[in-house]
Formats: C-alpha cells, structure tokens, sequence
C-alpha cells in the first residue's frame, strides 16, 4: 500500500541550520525528515511518509511575507502531499506566524488538511485560531513530543473527516466556532447549577464566555484646551436624516463620516439616530442629546477649545461584534490623528 | 473621553477616562427639562469630559459631573 505522503514546514532553528545568525535563510527544501519531523514520522507511524521538509528563515519570511508565500507554496506543491505539518513553533513569535501563514496558503491553494502547533499565548494563536486547526503547545520545545502528538491527532482526523471534538478534549486552539447540541437539563436548570458552584466557589465551565478586552494605558492629558482641536464620535447612530449610508440598526458592518462644517448644532430637522436597540425619539428630537455639537460649537466660539472638528464619525453599538468595533475604533482613531485632533469625545447610548 | 450611561460597561471595554452620563436614549440631556436647564446641564457634562481629558492620570478614573 502506498503511503500518505506528507511534507513538514520547519524554521531554520530546528531545521539544524542555524540560530539568529541565519534567520535570514531562502526556503530549502529537504527529502525525507529533519529534526522534529523525527518525532512526527515516528508518531505518525508506518502509514504515512514524511516526503520533503521545507526549511526556511523566520526573518526571511517575516520580511518578505507574500513573496515567501508563492515560493513555499511552488516547493510544497513539488511534493504533492496529501496532508501538511507546519512546527510546532511552541511560544516563538516570528515562527509561530510563519507556521500559521503557509498552513492558510497550503490549505487554501491544495485544500488539503494543515495543522500547526502554537502555544495559547503566542500572537500567532490569535491571528490564525479562525482558520486552521492549531495544536495547544508548551511554551517551549521541552513540550515536542505532546506537541506532536496533539497535532498528528487533529491531522489524523482531519485526512479521515472524523469528527473532532471540543477544543479541550482535542487540545487545540478554541475556533471560536459554536455549535448547537442537545442538552439533558433545561437552561435554566444549568444556569441555576452553574450559580450554585459559583456561590460554593466550586470550578463551573460557563457556556457562553465573554470577549476579552484589551487594555491600553491611558493617553497624556491635553496641556492646554484652548489650542486643542476636539472630535467626537459615538455609537448611538446618529447619521444625517434618512441615513445616506443605511448603517444597519443592529450589527452595523460599518460606520459613517459626517461633516458638520457650518452646522451650530445638530438639529432634528437634518439628523435622526439609526440606532435599533433604544427608545430614540428623545435622540431624533434633538441630537446633540448624543453628540453634543450644540455645546462644543459654543465652547470653540468663547475660546474654551480651538476648534470642534469639521467631520464626526458614528455607528451603531447594537449587537455589533467586538471584532468589528475594535476595528471601527481603530480607523477612526487614525484618522483623527491624521487630522490633528488632539482629543476625541466618545458617546455611548 | 467615554461618556456613559453604564459606567461598569465603560471600565469593562477598557475605556480610561470615563464621564457617568444622563440616560442611554439621551446621555447628554434630559427631556423632562426646559431648553436652558438641559442645555446648562449637557454643558456640565461636556466640561467634566474636558475636564478628564486634561487631567493627568494613571489608571482608569470615573469623572463625576459636580
């Protein structure tokens, strides 16, 4: 019987080239199994073959991010394989995101099932857990064997469609995917038990864990007011009447750039809110209720601030997911920072 | 500056300098006011979120409107 043909994507560190010295190294290519690929080509058994070894630099690839794609993708592809290793990169950051990209163009470009390894608090967790089935690792190569272990185990049965299990069982990286299954106790049964272990501060695994938020520290003060330039931006939907952009009043997929050059205050007349999720015939009333031009276009007129900039962003913060609020956030503080604001007034309904 | 109504949604986001604001359908006003008192009113709120961006601080610092 023929064998799985199988090829392994390593660094240039466990690939026995070299350590930092050589982390600029091209992608090479070797026949058969190198360092680490060892463990894999013993725990992956007889029935299948580890055909070629890539080898490329963690420098080499982080810096040259889409060239590298195409030409691991053309030297990967030679081999014809029908599964893909990449690691396990255990907590290193530059391999861990070399691992995860060519696993996405592999499984992308030959559809065939890719695994990596990464440790839960490495950057490369985040960035691929969505896409790729990802082994929980060690922070460090003493863990290879279990690493390996963990990702033959997923590979396995990806190559066999056999279904896999909860992160926790299976030891990957949580997908952040949900699925529906049938339960034994009502919800209310289970939320109640789960309140009880709470209060015995017994362990209880909740069924629906909230997001984590990111921390930053808090931005140096504004020395003097009145040379300051102040933005305002919010999530209670405020938008020009008839909402030109059709931001949805709920999980809005996006946010509107408005310019109030002129405008003394916002008025019912030329503004409403969009928002689904309140009561918003206060806000449609009069809308500076939630973004307060009214006030700031005063306090720039006696010089209290220099000036109340000419565009407000908004969206709508109703069922709209983290991921895409932070990214909203993210474009929107840019661009007041490309406009010189100095300071940015932010509302919440 | 975040001004909120819930101000342990704000700390829990992340947000540092926080103003406690009206009410979630009107954070910076109040309809059961006349014009003037809201406007007096909505100004306050704006000056105490004037007030947290200009202070200097080191962690996350509810700023109650006076």
């Amino acid at each position: 019987m023929e064998k799985i043909r199988v090829v392994h994507y390593i660094n240039q560190f466990f690939g026995g080239i070299g350590g930092e010295d050589k982390a600029g190294l091209e992608p090479l290519v070797r026949t058969g199994k190198v360092g680490p690929g060892i463990a894999l080509q013993n725990i992956l058994g007889d029935e299948y073959e580890i055909v070629a070894t890539i080898v490329c630099g963690d420098n080499y690839f982080v810096e040259n991010l889409e060239k590298v794609k195409l030409e691991l993708l053309k030297l990967i592809k030679e081999s014809n394989p029908q599964i893909f290793f990449a690691g396990p990169a255990f907590n290193a950051g530059r391999y861990g995101v070399a691992c995860g990209t060519i696993c996405e163009v592999v499984q992308k470009e030959l559809g065939i099932p890719v695994v990596t390894g990464v440790f839960s608090g490495s950057p490369a967790a985040e960035m691929f857990n969505r896409n790729l089935y990802i082994a929980t690792t060690a922070d460090s190569a003493r863990g290879m064997e279990e690493a390996v272990r963990r990702m033959v185990n997923l590979g396995v049965k990806l190559l066999q469609k056999l279904p896999i299990g909860d992160p926790e069982v299976e030891n990957y990286i949580p997908r952040g995917i949900r699925q529906n299954i049938f339960s034994e106790d009502l919800g209310a049964k289970r939320a109640v038990d789960m309140l009880v272990k709470k209060l015995n501060q017994e362990p209880f695994k909740t069924e629906y864990p909230m997001p984590s938020f990111d921390r930053v520290p808090p931005a140096h003060p504004v020395e003097s007011l009145s040379e300051a330039v102040v933005g305002l931006t919010g999530c209670g939907g405020i938008v020009p009447k008839g909402n030109p952009d059709r931001i949805e009043a709920s999980s809005a997929s996006k946010y509107g750039t408005y310019e109030i050059t002129g405008v003394a205050n916002l008025t019912g007349e030329m503004f409403e809110s969009a928002h689904g999720g309140y009561d918003t015939t206060y806000a449609n009333e009069d809308p500076d209720r939630v973004l307060p031009v009214d006030v700031l276009r005063d306090m720039e007129r006696e010089g209290k601030i220099k000036k109340l900039h000419d565009i407000f962003y908004s969206t709508v913060g109703n069922g709209t997911s983290v991921e895409n609020a932070k990214r909203y956030g993210q474009e929107i503080a840019q661009k007041f920072k490309d406009a010189a604001v100095n300071a940015v007034m932010v509302t919440s309904t | 500056m975040h001004i909120a109504t819930v101000v342990p949604i704000s700390q829990t986001v992340g947000a540092n300098r926080i103003v406690p604001a009206v009410a979630i359908p009107y954070p910076l006003g109040d309809p059961k006011l006349s014009r003037e008192e809201e406007y007096k009113q909505r100004r306050k709120i704006v000056e105490t979120a004037l007030r947290a961006v200009s202070t200097h601080i080191d962690t996350q610092t509810v700023f109650e409107v006076k």
